[in-house]
């Protein structure tokens, strides 16, 4: 490996070992499915929502957690939501009601 | 110059002829693609096969139920004014709907949404036209609660259930020690509900493997349904019940006040005057077609979608004007009269006196 890639790969190794860093998370959607049905993440991080199914999703929450509506979207587009309160999310499709997961937010 | 055709040559002139007509008629049976059947159905269009029922654990399929919920839904005396049963919006001999636009309630008045038919909703995982529902037997009550549908007067009926020998039989075969109850009453309507389906259309032969079963146009028809270029209409209406379980604003047209749809049960922008995806098997008895009725043929309906639909101020990204030749929309029509199922005989039960 190049000296300077070595020096970047551990810069960011750092960064992300950092207190307070707060991490991007991926779900996917397939097959009228959230891929993960559970996710954990800490209050900061955001969860980006990527639509890999051929036809239009549209991921909500009325949780008062985190209440948001990413509005619908088609294949290969994504949009992030930041949990900025700790709790319990529950996430569903408005359009396919059966796709549900929940993100529990910790301190 | 001669006048007439010697006979020797009227003979070879005949021949010449015939011969001509049968290298013509060889020429098209050997040119013209699938000319005689459809293609076989392949591995991946097995998806559109339909599963067995599925059946919740707490109410386990069995003949005693099923009967009981047959009775209780062809039973008028179930309603307010003792004139209106399940049957009577959901007729068996109206592909257990109505043939209606909108249904029409107690008393006359017309109501908001077309009668659903309750085929095959066995296998839906939504219910209703905004999924209010959670199930079969989560719905079987509702419209008797609704005032302006079966206004069911429940003490009442419970008692007169319970003061019929007959009933009260039925009801301790299909729910031994459970009594008669709401609960019990929807229980059976709802096992009744999943022995109402859809089964053995051409489609389904055809799948299964009789070729024959399609004619090339309705083939040709499936193609374009399954196409997201062409039809785009499995999109939505996905296998194997033809229907996604989902709820997308398909632009009806602009109705005084609008139905919210969806809406009213999630509060998500997408979701204001968006429907359930019904089911199509047996779509052809159930003119006429759109929650509201709009659409008086399958034609109807085809054209709606080539417009991209006609009310475009909340429309569903799936839906999209349509390139479809006029060959196109024919075979779709024709393909979607394929999947009527076989016709079963149903016998009206004999209800308690």
């Amino acid at each position: 490996m190049r000296p300077s890639t070595m020096f970047t790969a551990g810069l960011l190794l750092a960064l992300q070992a950092g207190h307070g860093m707060a991490t991007e998370h991926v779900v996917n959607q397939k097959g009228k499915s959230f891929i993960q049905k559970q996710l954990t993440v800490k209050v900061g991080d955001s969860v980006k929502f990527v639509n890999d199914d051929p036809f239009a999703h549209n991921v909500f929450s009325l949780s008062d957690t985190k209440s948001f509506d990413l509005g619908s979207y088609g294949q290969g587009l994504g949009k992030s939501i930041l949990l900025d309160k700790a709790g319990t999310v529950e996430v569903e499709c408005a359009v396919h009601p059966d796709m549900r997961m929940v993100i529990e937010v910790q301190k | 110059m001669r006048q007439n055709p010697s006979p020797g040559a009227l003979h070879h002139l005949a021949l010449a002829s015939h011969l001509a007509w049968l290298g013509l008629l060889a020429l098209l049976l050997t040119a013209a693609p699938a000319a005689v059947a459809a293609p076989r159905a392949s591995p991946p269009d097995q998806h559109w096969r339909l599963p067995a029922v599925p059946v919740p654990r707490e109410n386990a399929s069995t003949v005693a139920r099923v009967e009981l919920g047959k009775a209780l839904f062809f039973d008028p005396r179930l309603s307010g004014n003792g004139t209106t049963s399940c049957a009577s919006c959901h007729n068996p001999s109206l592909g257990w709907s109505d043939g209606l636009k909108k249904a029409v309630g107690a008393g006359g008045a017309v109501l908001g949404r077309a009668t659903p038919t309750i085929l095959n909703t066995a296998y839906n995982t939504q219910f209703m036209w905004d999924g209010r529902a959670r199930s079969l037997e989560d719905q079987a009550l509702g419209p008797m609660k609704a005032k302006d549908e079966m206004n069911t007067d429940f003490p009442a009926t419970l008692a007169r259930l319970r003061a019929l020998q007959g009933y009260v039989s039925m009801f301790n075969a299909a729910y031994p020690g459970e009594g008669i109850s709401e609960a019990t009453l929807a229980k059976a309507l709802a096992a009744f509900e999943r022995t109402v389906t859809s089964k053995d259309s051409p489609f389904d032969r055809w799948l299964a493997g009789d070729q024959g079963a399609l004619t090339v146009s309705q083939w040709r028809g499936f193609k374009v349904f399954s196409d997201p270029n062409r039809g785009n209409c499995s999109t939505c209406h996905s296998g194997p019940n033809f229907t996604d379980n989902g709820f997308h604003n398909i632009g009806i047209g602009v109705q005084d006040p609008p139905d919210p749809g969806r809406f009213n049960i999630r509060k998500v922008a997408s979701m204001r005057g968006a429907f359930k995806t019904p089911t199509l098997r047996d779509i052809e008895l159930t003119a006429p077609y759109f929650r509201d009725g709009s659409a008086a043929s399958l034609r109807d309906v085809v054209d709606h979608y080539a417009r991209g639909g006609d009310d475009q101020s909340n429309l569903s990204a799936n839906m999209k004007p349509l390139t479809l030749s006029e060959q196109d929309k024919t075979d779709l029509v024709a393909f979607l009269r394929a999947l009527t199922g076989k016709r079963t005989k149903l016998v009206a039960p004999e209800l308690p006196r």
